[in-house]
């Protein structure tokens, strides 16, 4: 069963990590806290003629069952955060160097993109626009920079793990860089009206040479 | 500390006095004071609001299993509508069902009996906030009926979807939402404030503090949160409303507002309020567990400080709600740590209820059966919220449905098994009669497991990608799989099945209100105030004017050594015991 989606971009692997990271940790209490719960719902089970024990919970070596745990969650969850804060830094706030920037532009219920074309440069005559349907390069940093006409949506491309509302007055960067050349879901993220269930785009990351030849075709004749 | 009765004559008007007369309809169902009345409207007004809650879920969950099918009991669900059920059924379940049942119901019948109360404190404004609920209910099913129908913007309502006719399309149903989220907002801050105030000032003499049942502080707690927090989202629903119908521009950016702006007004009350609704159904627990285990509640003041320190700590995380929504994204890392800070009192709470149980004398009883099917529920529920936390793993998680697996194992556990647990308990209180035992095991294992059938498979659909509220997945090619979509019908199958088992509840509840057979005034040999009532249910006024109860201990004295019944009930002085 395919139900994990391929990491396709270069910080996919840092938030897959990130995942299992917390899987383990959650994982351990989960299963440890559940082995106590039925383990006590079983041994301390009504038998007749038995009577419960009186405790308070406040005896030092009853609270210590409390006390130490709490401690422990402590400690992970400094791991927690530790973990969150260096992807989320990597992802969010540290961009690198853009080798290529699209503008994508958000509305009810379509996206549309603007590619640099031949030259380079956004808002130049050669630039190439389109609906619903992005172009990229495997292996180059892209910028994204994102617009709304109307209401909030929200960009994201499940296979790069890349998810960023969409704000009309704003124009917010995201960058990736794809690693698997292939065809991919670019979803809206944010309710965005009637249409938010169909407004849907792919994304091509495509290798070097189809990328250019891409550019070559899709030009507009000047 | 004084703890006199001082309220008595306070309200003396409003009851007029005569403890002995059988209400009128009138009194009884229109003009009610008597906090236990005021309680059962609240109760199956909530329960019959739910009705409508699992109505749109079963909408939308066959949309998703069978897109585009003929759904029976409605025909074909559009897009348009399929949006307005998921909205409304958020906003139901939230505010109808969870806040009305779990605080108001319970609060409202429990507060008065466990303190040794004979009424709220201010039994008329107990009355107003009911018919402001009922109103705001009103409204907001009206709404599914003007024209283009309910508002479909998410229960969240972000502007400018909402602000705005032109990109909502349903102008009316926007502002119905609005104005109904707003009035009923009114009705649990009065409710809230006498909560509060006659837990302070009306608890029976020689009741200290750390007395008190955990449910009455738990409610207490809820309600000061809820009054803390509701205010900036009150003021954030007039400025959406005046975007919406006088041409303000509080939240649209064409006209300088910000957006941003209602995120944080909203999630500020957003995020308090899952803790509002949290806190009293782990006070259930609280008070359940050591009943079926004849066990003290292990470590009373540890369980207040976890719950004080939860609802502290529920005011600083609200922005991990909007981790990607375009908020400077330094500021996401205090809310990491602030989030996942809130791990440490949550898990000791659930530590300390899994220790109430140790040394005990465990009978399974259905409330008992609910009261732990609550806590181990919730784990899973709380244990995902770590994902959903780190901010590093949720620009993936955030709007999936890993996130809505996540909630609902939050929420469920919170509104229902909760409020099962609760109702069960205390019906015999409540009705003067018990509850069929077998049914109601029938209807924990069928809720239960078909519950966990939902909700389980939408982790791993989440984790696939499957983003929320989309209306059709055959739109998105990488979503459209046949193992994503045999994941959605196992989850929409669940869900028929838990619905099947609710008839059971109903059946039980109905069956057991006419012909159960009579409970004892103390059925389950419990400790609180509550259970010492001489009629059952208790008449107007709960006891006597002359012999209104005393307190002599705390509220979890069971198995104390020495004495021959396994449980002492607080008002039993201690030369008699």
């Amino acid at each position: 069963m395919q139900l994990y989606l391929l990491p396709g971009s270069t910080y996919a692997g840092d938030i897959d990590s990130l995942v299992l990271l917390i899987t383990g940790i959650v994982g351990f209490w989960y299963v440890v806290t559940n082995l106590m719960f039925f383990y006590l719902l079983w041994r301390y089970r009504a038998v007749e003629g038995q009577k419960a024990l009186y405790v308070t919970g406040h005896e030092p070596d009853l609270h210590r069952w409390i006390a130490w745990p709490h401690y422990l969650i402590i400690a992970c969850d400094v791991v927690l955060i530790v973990g969150a804060v260096r992807v989320w830094y990597h992802i969010k706030q540290n961009l690198p160097e853009a080798g290529e920037t699209v503008r994508v532009v958000g509305q009810q219920w379509a996206w549309s993109f603007q590619h640099p074309g031949k030259d380079g440069l956004l808002d130049t005559p050669d630039d190439i626009k389109t609906v619903d349907e992005m172009h990229v390069q495997v292996g180059q940093v892209v910028h994204a920079k994102l617009e709304s006409r109307d209401v909030l949506h929200s960009f994201s491309v499940p296979v790069f793990r890349l998810k960023q509302d969409v704000i009309p007055g704003r124009v917010i960067t995201a960058w990736f860089e794809a690693t698997v050349p292939g065809v991919y879901d670019i979803q809206c993220a944010e309710m965005c009206g009637i249409g938010h269930g169909i407004m849907a785009a792919r994304i091509h990351v495509e290798t070097p040479e189809e990328h250019q030849a891409w550019i070559a075709q899709a030009s507009p004749q000047i | 500390m004084s703890v006199a009765h001082d309220h008595d004559h306070g309200h003396d008007d409003a009851h007029g006095g005569h403890h002995h007369h059988e209400p009128t309809f009138m009194e009884r169902y229109i003009i009610p004071t008597d906090h236990k009345y005021i309680a059962q409207q609240y109760l199956w007004t909530g329960m019959f609001m739910a009705l409508f809650g699992g109505f749109y879920a079963y909408l939308f969950r066959m949309q998703m299993a069978f897109p585009d099918m003929w759904i029976p009991f409605f025909g074909r669900l559009s897009a348009m509508e399929y949006n307005a059920a998921i909205t409304q059924h958020g906003s139901v379940m939230i505010f109808w069902v969870a806040m009305p049942v779990l605080i108001a119901a319970f609060g409202n019948f429990l507060i008065p009996l466990m303190i040794g109360a004979d009424d709220m404190v201010f039994p008329r404004l107990n009355r107003l906030s009911y018919q402001l609920f009922l109103l705001s209910a009103i409204i907001l099913i009206a709404s599914w009926f003007v024209p283009n129908g309910a508002f479909g913007g998410a229960w969240t309502a972000y502007p400018p979807l909402s602000g705005d006719g032109n990109y909502s399309l349903t102008p009316m149903g926007s502002s119905m939402w609005l104005v109904a989220v707003a009035v009923e907002f009114a009705a649990f801050l009065v409710g809230g404030i006498n909560f509060i105030v006659t837990a302070m000032n009306a608890r029976a003499p020689g009741m200290r503090w750390n007395d008190v049942p955990m449910i009455v502080w738990m409610i207490c707690i809820a309600s000061l949160l809820f009054m803390a927090s509701v205010g900036p989202l009150i003021a954030g629903a007039v400025m959406l409303f005046f975007d919406q119908n006088l041409g303000t521009n509080f939240f649209d950016p064409r006209r300088g507002g910000d957006p941003i702006l209602w995120q944080h007004l909203f999630w500020f009350f957003g995020h308090p309020e899952v803790y509002v609704v949290l806190l009293p159904a782990t006070g259930m627990v609280a008070e359940i567990v050591p009943v079926f285990a004849r066990k003290k509640l292990f470590a009373y003041d540890s369980v207040l400080y976890t719950a004080i320190g939860t609802g502290v700590l529920s005011f600083f995380v609200w922005a991990h709600h909007q981790f990607v929504a375009g908020i400077d994204p330094r500021m996401a890392n205090v809310f990491t740590i602030t989030t996942v800070l809130i791990s440490i009192p949550i898990a000791e709470m659930i530590f300390l209820y899994i220790a109430t149980l140790y040394g005990g004398s465990i009978r399974f009883t259905t409330p008992m059966l609910w009261a732990l099917g609550v806590v181990f529920s919730f784990l899973i529920g709380g244990v995902t919220g770590i994902y959903r936390g780190a901010s590093g793993a949720d620009m993936y998680f955030h709007d999936t449905y890993f996130v809505v697996a996540h909630f609902h194992f939050t929420f469920f556990p919170i509104a229902f098994i909760g409020t099962f647990a609760g109702f069960t308990y205390w019906f015999p209180k409540m009705f003067g009669r018990m509850m069929n035992d077998t049914l109601g095991k029938v209807h924990f294992w069928g809720t239960m497991i078909s519950f966990h059938g939902i909700f389980l498979p939408l982790f791993a659909t989440g984790l696939g990608g499957d983003h929320r509220r989309i209306y059709n997945y055959n739109h998105f090619a990488d979503l459209a799989t046949p193992d994503l979509q045999m994941l959605r019908i196992i989850s929409t199958v669940s869900l028929l099945i838990l619905i099947a088992f609710q008839f059971v509840f109903i059946y039980n509840t109905f069956k057991s209100l006419f012909w159960g057979p009579i409970a004892g005034t103390n059925p389950w040999k419990a400790t609180t105030l509550e259970w010492t009532t001489p009629e059952n249910p208790p008449s107007h006024g709960n006891w006597p004017p002359n012999a209104m109860p005393s307190v002599y201990r705390g509220a979890y004295e069971y198995s104390v050594p020495g004495r021959d019944e396994d449980y002492w009930p607080q008002n039993v002085p201690n030369k008699a015991g």
